[in-house]
């Protein structure tokens, strides 16, 4: 910690970067934008006039339309790391929530394939709640431990579905591809989302009480807050989030498989650490992680204009991801 | 004596910033004798200790062994020099059995094994982990192993804390004939009985300075304590008269034969609304125990606790807050968020229950603790991080979370340790004034003076007892500090 920087001017600069996360995110943002305009000239601002206008909306949107899973599950670990927590189940959660909504549609109906589907998450957040706020088994193990249990059960139930088919329903569409205004209409569900999210944080109690086991258990403990109960809410709260992900998600990639949605699981907790969130809790903002999610998303598009083989794109993303948080800790000061 | 001394510490100074620890500490222990290291709570003797073992450097002065310069670098450095300190808390490796532990220090095994039989075990089994051994065993094994590395100077940190009686004496027999021999014993205790009876001398440190120097006789306790003392700052004179109508106030915790695992094993007292009773105890004597059993965060292993006549058991200080007990512990960093802001810090208990858990009451929020930073005259220039306040002033938010939320009876733990003298003489008379409009305090301090300052009435703690119960008006030092040293009845008795 204390060896980042000397230089007082450099302690400052870090200062001020602590006090105001948002500035040098954005700043970063939109320098990566314009290193993938050097990169394809075009793509971002296509300068020519027509249905796209000075800037491109289709790109943009696009941009937008991806990170928005990514977002949802970010926020999942910025509320769990609050509390010095992570959510290593979201990806499967959002892998079973789509998987069995697909399925069961087929035979119950959008309706009731939904809400069995947001269950399954409601379940296995619980199922971490009691793991996490009343055995003490450390989140990282436990969110670990259910994550690969709910897989083993997706394989099972595929197995006993084999024969229903699956279809995606129109709505989850309609919401994960298709476009109002050139955006996304994903955002019909994000921005209401993020909203909620952004005000748990900052004007409930039990927002403050995530902040406040971050903190010092103990103190929380001594003002009578008992631990479990916040624990149980709270991954309760984070499984539901990542079962509406894989809904939305789902209707974007409009395909079943059996591990859907977890390759998201470490960019998820990549955009909640860029974002200024620390894994050591009592520190965090999810407005950070939604700027993060767009980040980790232009990276992965020059990655991908790059064209090299998956294998060396996925090493260098994962390099990257590293580089940035590190960078980005060591001018802050935080962690 | 024209033999050089086998320990020889002069002028030794140390300080910690701006603190300073100790000042000019002197000791010296010649062959064959056992020499007492005593003083007050805060007197510094755990550093002295830390300088004589070679844990600490000191910034001045110097530590002589067999008359020579030993640069004590390292404990293992005086260890070889022949310098060994057996601890108040076990240095045993718990998931290591009893042998492999020997091995780690190079212990000989044969006269490990003498020492433990003679210092009463009969029945020491070497592969037995040492996280199966009872404490009192562990502690016997620490002082074996320390007598069989054949040390020319013994350092004993309040050894007799964790034994019974029977061990006990098997100790200073086997201590007293080891000096007899020509070993130097230093025996760091509280314990006057223990200390008359096996030490020659004793040496008092007093605000980090060696006071005295006495040999021990007949009613030398009395001096003792009176060094011990000496002269303190002056705190100021208490504002609010005592409260003489006593026990005016209905009872509201109402204790009865209180026992808490080894630490606590017979605590009785009342505690009336509208008054400040203080608790005086030495380091260690069960106090802890008894603030964090009544908060809600250890069990009782025995014993009843009623508030208002009806008996409580708590399972979580939200119990415990529920019934109106509410706790400021010692250690502030227990008890702050230190990221957060004042005002998270103070209203924290407002969202504790599930019911709290929806949107925040804005207004009243910052009404309550608008009043507890009024009323507490907290500095809050610095109102982002609570850890950017001074000592003091973060003190008076763990104090002021319970002004907001309202105090039936509080618990403080030793509110002013550690903060200025200006902040101190704000918190006695809003003590004062809380238990005037009828809250019932509980103060346990380690600064005697502080007893006439802030309390109506004290009960004294040692060996997990009450010991004796003493009325503001009579709570001179002297008779506080006697009863804290388990001296009790006519003077000079020990």
């Amino acid at each position: 910690m204390s060896t980042a920087t000397t230089d007082p001017a450099m302690i400052r600069l870090g200062r001020f970067l602590r006090d105001n996360p948002m500035i040098p995110l954005l700043v970063f943002l939109f320098l990566l934008i314009a290193t993938l305009e050097v990169m394809r000239p075009g793509i971002v601002i296509p300068l020519r006039s027509g249905r796209d206008g000075l800037i491109s909306t289709f790109w943009v949107g696009n941009l937008i339309k991806f990170a928005i899973p990514l977002a949802m599950l970010a926020a999942c670990q910025v509320l769990t790391m609050l509390t010095a927590g992570i959510d290593l189940s979201v990806g499967v959660v959002a892998t079973v929530s789509a998987f069995v909504c697909a399925t069961l549609t087929t035979i119950w109906g959008v309706p009731a394939a939904a809400i069995v589907a947001l269950a399954t998450g409601i379940i296995v957040g619980a199922v971490n709640g009691i793991g996490v706020g009343i055995v003490r088994v450390h989140p990282l193990i436990m969110t670990l431990g259910t994550g690969l249990i709910a897989t083993g059960c997706l394989q099972v139930y595929q197995r006993l579905f084999i024969n229903a088919g699956s279809e995606i329903p129109e709505f989850l569409v309609w919401l994960g591809t298709g476009r109002t205004a050139g955006m996304p209409n994903g955002l019909f569900l994000f921005v209401p989302f993020a909203l909620f999210v952004l005000w748990l944080m900052r004007y409930t109690g039990f927002g403050r009480l995530l902040f406040a086991l971050g903190s010092n258990e103990q103190a929380a403990k001594l003002s009578g807050v008992r631990a479990w109960q916040v624990y149980i809410a709270l991954y309760v709260l984070s499984g539901f989030i990542a079962a509406l992900a894989g809904l939305l998600y789902l209707g974007m990639i409009r395909q079943t498989s059996l591990s859907l949605a977890n390759p998201l699981l470490l960019p998820s907790v990549a955009a909640a650490v860029i974002g200024g969130t620390s894994i050591f809790g009592g520190r965090g903002s999810f407005a950070g992680a939604i700027v993060g999610a767009l980040i980790l998303r232009v990276l992965d598009t020059m990655l991908t204009l790059l064209q090299m083989p998956e294998g060396a794109r996925t090493a260098l993303f994962g390099l990257i991801v590293l580089a940035v948080t590190a960078l980005y800790v060591r001018i802050t000061g935080t962690r | 004596m024209t033999e050089p001394a086998l320990l020889d510490a002069t002028g030794v100074a140390k300080s910690f910033g701006a603190v300073h620890a100790l000042t000019d500490a002197e000791l010296r222990v010649g062959k064959g004798e056992i020499v007492a290291l005593m003083g007050a709570n805060g007197a510094g003797k755990s550093t002295f200790v830390k300088i004589i073992t070679g844990a600490l450097k000191p910034d001045t002065g110097h530590v002589l062994i067999h008359g020579q310069q030993a640069r004590v670098g390292s404990p293992a450095e005086a260890r070889r020099t022949g310098l060994v300190p057996v601890y108040q808390e076990p240095s045993l490796i718990p998931d290591l059995d009893v042998l492999d532990n020997l091995r780690l220090g190079d212990t000989p095994v044969a006269p490990f094994v003498h020492w433990v039989k003679e210092l009463g075990i009969e029945d020491l089994v070497l592969n037995e982990m040492i996280a199966d051994l009872p404490l009192a065993t562990l502690r016997i094994i620490d002082l074996a192993r320390a007598l069989a590395s054949d040390p020319d100077v013994l350092l004993l940190d309040e050894m007799t804390a964790a034994l019974p009686t029977d061990l006990v004496e098997r100790v200073l027999k086997t201590v007293r004939a080891r000096a007899n021999e020509g070993m130097g014993v230093i025996y760091v205790s509280h314990r006057f009985t223990e200390i008359s009876e096996l030490c020659d001398r004793a040496s008092v440190l007093r605000d980090g300075k060696t006071v005295g120097d006495l040999q021990i006789e007949e009613g030398v306790e009395e001096r003792i304590v009176e060094l011990m003392l000496g002269q303190k700052i002056d705190l100021g004179q208490r504002e609010i008269a005592v409260n003489t109508s006593t026990q005016s106030g209905s009872t509201r915790l109402k204790v009865r034969d209180l026992a808490i695992g080894t630490k606590v094993s017979n605590v009785s007292f009342d505690l009336y609304s509208d008054e400040v009773l203080g608790v005086v105890a030495l380091e260690g004597q069960g106090q802890d125990e008894l603030f964090q059993a009544l908060a809600g965060f250890i069990k009782p292993t025995a014993g009843t606790i009623a508030i208002d006549g009806e008996q409580k058991q708590f399972s979580h200080p939200a119990d415990a807050i529920a019934s109106g007990l509410t706790f400021v512990p010692g250690d502030r960093a227990d008890a702050l968020l230190s990221q957060r802001s004042v005002r998270e810090n103070i209203a924290l208990p407002f969202s504790a229950r599930i019911k709290a858990w929806g949107p925040l009451k804005m207004r009243h929020e910052k009404e309550r603790v608008a009043h507890a930073i009024d009323k507490l005259q907290i500095d809050t220039r610095a109102q982002g991080e609570v850890q950017q306040l001074s000592g003091g002033n973060q003190q008076k938010v763990t104090i002021g979370r319970w002004l907001a939320t309202g105090v039936e009876t509080l618990l403080l733990f030793d509110p002013t340790r550690g903060i200025d003298v200006r902040t101190k003489r704000q918190i006695y008379p809003l003590v004062r004034e809380l238990a005037d409009q009828g809250a019932a305090v509980l103060y346990y301090t380690s600064e005697l003076e502080e007893i006439q300052l802030a309390c109506d009435r004290a009960i004294v703690i040692f060996n997990g007892s009450v010991v004796d119960t003493i009325d503001a008006s009579e709570a001179t030092e002297q008779r506080l500090m006697r009863a804290a040293y388990g001296l009790t009845g006519n003077e000079g008795a020990a």
